[in-house]
């Protein structure tokens, strides 16, 4: 064996082993899910659906999921509106105070969730109001917002004004000309935008469990608080729905995003 | 008649930078006019303001005899080509040239008559259906045109719309587009840094330096009365000869170079001049002709010669140090380098500045 191969050969090794590291717990997550054993972990004693059972009928899960998904759902459609429309302006209006603006509005993505819990928190706290459902959704509006503004922006940018100023040449008015030209060229942004948004929000725990009232949970505060109970099965059934959610939305975006894309720019 | 277009003393700034200075034009009805310039004179600016995507700081615009400096960009009726076509990606090209039909409250059967027109004009019948990027460079600017002509512009704007095209397809384009302006006879304002173009296109060519006119006037007169240095030097390959007024003979000056020949000028001039005044005498390399004969008043030596096949570039060098390009055909041989030669200057082509 020559040199080079030994060398491609350890490369393969290595980047094996990465992807076992990442995806080994994700996959021992969604094998165990079908595991009929009375105890969430290995080994295997049989396939079964009976986890997934138990878990439609666990009320507080159903409930959790509810309302995250509640929480995911308006996160989502007010970020996308806000964050469209920030990106827009940031993109195509000069104003007084841009580049403060544009710096400041990615500020929650580099603060860290517990810092800004807290503060969300302490905020509200000095305002004289209690934890409540309505901080809780403007906290995961809070966290979803500079996604969405980055992903639109950045695909704003690669729309040239020109195709609009076209638009307005040939007798459309400014709103007609968003709605006809720029609005589908940044949909594909858009809609990555929206579901972005939404993952966050669902997948979200670190500052939930500062904003939520008493008495509601998140799906993540719920896993947290059955996590502190027992290691039960349903919680390895739970885990894998969550995947299928988190990870599949983002990819079946993406997808949906290439389509539109290339039937634009079809060669 | 009223003119197409009316600039009256246009000025445009940017902070302290004026892209353009007290500009005013008139352009009539049907004419083919062409902005030419260097890159920063000032010439999309003015198609920018006329098309209504900038506002001048200061001026009056006029289209078709209505100020329009208050209305905005959809409702001045003008087609705009750009130079990368700017056809809308996700569109058909039906689509694309009924745009702006559909804000103009045509009806549809109307619509699909009047796009099959345009797309006959632009000699691309049949595309209808198809993705802007499923043509060729050239065809998406057919298009281009196609959908800016469609809707019966009063002003056909035209940003450089040939210089994302390489070579062939420009010349092939450049007749084309030339024809469309004279089969529907829309006024036309073409903006353009090609001297080429513009000389071949346009009715008027207006040259523009430093955001104001240098010079406005057919593609003859500009190229063959120059008036100012800027102009001389920008068409063509002009020589500057610096000399001194000698004598007025009618129409013609009589000069003497700073060499001590003297020279004939017959090509007029742009300010009067009187015997005694110091000038500038321009004249294009291509009316210098160079002969072996020295029977010709002027002798000069070749320091340069470049070989292009069908001409030959030479530099000469007069009696005085001033040296002189000249652009034979070549009928013979190219003459060598070192060579003492005459140099022949008619009257006619030389110009004081």
């Amino acid at each position: 064996m020559n040199e080079s191969a030994r060398g491609w050969g350890l490369i393969k090794l290595v980047t094996f082993l990465v992807y076992l590291f990442m995806f080994a717990p994700i996959i021992v997550v969604l094998i165990l899910s079908f595991n009929a054993s009375q105890f969430g972990g290995f080994p295997m004693t049989g396939f079964s659906l009976h986890w997934y059972g138990e878990l439609m009928q666990n009320e507080s899960v159903v409930r959790a999921f509810k309302t995250s998904l509640w929480i995911g759902i308006v996160t989502a459609l007010v970020c996308t509106t806000i964050g469209t429309m920030a990106a827009l302006a940031l993109v195509r209006y000069e104003f007084p105070g841009k580049h403060w603006v544009n710096a400041l509005i990615v500020g929650p993505v580099l603060v860290p969730e517990t810092v800004l819990g807290v503060g969300l928190l302490l905020a509200n706290r000095a305002a004289g109001m209690k934890a409540n459902f309505g901080l809780l959704l403007l906290g995961h509006i809070l966290l979803s917002l500079p996604y969405v503004v980055l992903v639109v922006q950045a695909r704003l940018i690669g729309v040239k004004r020109v195709y609009e100023e076209a638009a307005l040449s040939l007798g459309a008015n400014r709103l007609q000309a968003f709605r006809e030209i720029t609005m589908p060229l940044i949909m594909p942004a858009v809609l990555a935008g929206l579901l972005l948004a939404f993952t966050i929000s669902f997948d979200n725990v670190s500052a939930s469990v500062f904003w939520r009232p008493p008495g509601v949970e998140t799906m993540p505060t719920e896993i947290l608080g059955m996590l502190k109970v027992s290691i039960s099965p349903q919680i390895n059934a739970l885990g894998a729905l969550m995947i299928v959610i988190t990870v599949g939305l983002p990819l079946l975006g993406g997808a949906l995003a290439r389509l539109t894309i290339r039937r634009q720019t079809k060669a | 008649m009223t003119n197409a277009v009316e600039l009256r003393n246009i000025t445009l700034a940017y902070g302290s930078f004026v892209a353009v200075e007290n500009v005013s034009l008139s352009i009539e009805k049907g004419t083919f006019l062409t902005l030419l310039g260097p890159s920063g004179c000032g010439k999309t600016t003015i198609l920018r303001s006329i098309a209504g995507l900038v506002n001048p700081t200061a001026g009056d615009i006029e289209i078709a005899g209505r100020r329009v400096n208050d209305v905005p960009i959809h409702k001045r009726n003008i087609g705009l080509v750009f130079q990368n076509y700017a056809l809308f990606p996700h569109k058909t090209i039906f689509d694309n040239i009924g745009f702006g039909l559909k804000y103009r409250n045509v009806p549809k059967p109307a619509i699909a008559a009047k796009v099959k027109r345009a797309l006959e004009i632009v000699r691309l019948p049949g595309v209808e259906k198809k993705l802007p990027s499923e043509l060729s460079g050239g065809q998406q600017q057919r298009i281009a045109l196609a959908r800016a002509i469609v809707i019966e512009p009063d002003v056909l704007l035209l940003d450089e719309p040939l210089s994302a095209l390489d070579a062939n397809l420009r010349d092939e384009m450049r007749v084309e587009l030339k024809q469309i302006q004279r089969q529907t006879g829309i006024t036309t304002i073409f903006v353009t840094h090609d001297q080429g173009e513009a000389l071949a296109m346009s009715d008027r060519v207006v040259v523009m330096n430093r955001g104001r006119i240098e010079q406005m006037g057919s593609p003859f007169d500009v190229y063959e009365h120059p008036q100012t240095e800027f102009v001389a030097g920008f068409l063509g390959n002009a020589n500057f000869l610096q000399a001194t007024v000698v004598a007025m003979q009618g129409e013609a000056v009589q000069v003497r170079l700073a060499g001590g020949a003297n020279l004939l000028v017959g090509g007029g001039h742009a300010r009067p001049v009187k015997p005694g005044d110091a000038v500038k005498v321009v004249v294009r390399a291509e009316k210098v002709v160079v002969t072996p004969e020295c029977t010709v008043p002027i002798m000069a030596r070749i320091v340069d010669v470049d070989y292009l096949g069908a001409l030959a570039r030479y530099e000469v060098e007069l009696a005085g140090g001033q040296r002189l390009r000249a652009l034979s055909s070549l009928h013979e041989k190219a003459r060598s380098l070192g060579e003492t030669v005459g140099v022949g200057i008619d009257p006619e082509h030389c110009r004081i500045l």
